[in-house]
């Protein structure tokens, strides 16, 4: 399956784009997906931290993605 | 009561302490996040929000509601601005009011130092020859 991950902050520069897709196979895991990405791009690595949201809230590595899944990549918050 | 707000435009912190006015109120407590002219001695021209909206308002409002209840508030406002804000002006304000200052004090410290760690919202630092995206880095 095919998901699209939005990007916001430093994350969109490392990306080089608002957003990326990457195909995984089904019932893959956020911690699948974010070890793709990291090979993908690896400055991913040089982050304080990458957390991952899908529908606007936090998940942890072992949430199960579906194809419909709002899927955003959350790389160190600074607001405030 | 709980006002959660995000928006482009200035911020008006003395509308938020207003906004918090009770009658049962004995404490207020307003704080104001404002744009620093430097950092680490570095001369910082402006900053630059952004946020995914959705979210930023979603978070704020778990901050709101779990402060409300913890410190037995009568009012609170989470106000956070966004895109490009200039050296001294706000880009967040915090109030929030209840019947003795302690409480007001320990849920408004709670609510900015948990908006900086949970609340998608991403700052930009723009200075003379470049920009920085805060705490990004180790």
């Amino acid at each position: 399956m095919e998901i699209e991950v939005v990007a916001f902050g430093i994350a969109k520069d490392i990306i080089k784009g608002k957003q990326v897709s990457i195909s995984l196979s089904d019932n893959f895991t956020v911690g699948e997906a974010r070890k793709k990405l990291s090979e993908q791009y690896p400055d991913f690595s040089k982050l304080t931290s990458l957390r991952f949201a899908v529908n606007a809230d936090y998940v942890q590595d072992d949430y199960v993605l579906n194809p419909k899944d709002e899927v955003v990549l959350i790389p160190p918050v600074s607001g405030g | 009561m709980e006002d959660i707000f995000i928006t482009n435009d200035r911020l008006d912190s003395k509308a938020c302490t207003e906004t918090v006015t009770y009658p049962g109120a004995g404490g207020i407590v307003v704080f104001v996040g404002t744009v620093r002219n430097q950092t680490k001695g570095k001369t910082v021209k402006h900053l630059e929000f952004e946020s995914y909206e959705k979210m930023a308002l979603k978070e704020m409002q778990k901050i709101a509601d779990e402060a409300t209840e913890r410190w037995s508030l009568y009012k609170m406002v989470i106000h956070h601005r966004l895109g490009l804000v200039p050296i001294e002006e706000e880009a967040v304000v915090i109030a929030c009011s209840s019947a003795h200052r302690k409480e007001a004090f320990e849920a408004c410290q709670y609510a900015i130092d948990t908006l900086k760690e949970t609340v998608p919202i991403w700052k930009k630092e723009v200075f003379e020859d470049g920009e920085v995206w805060v705490s990004a880095h180790p």
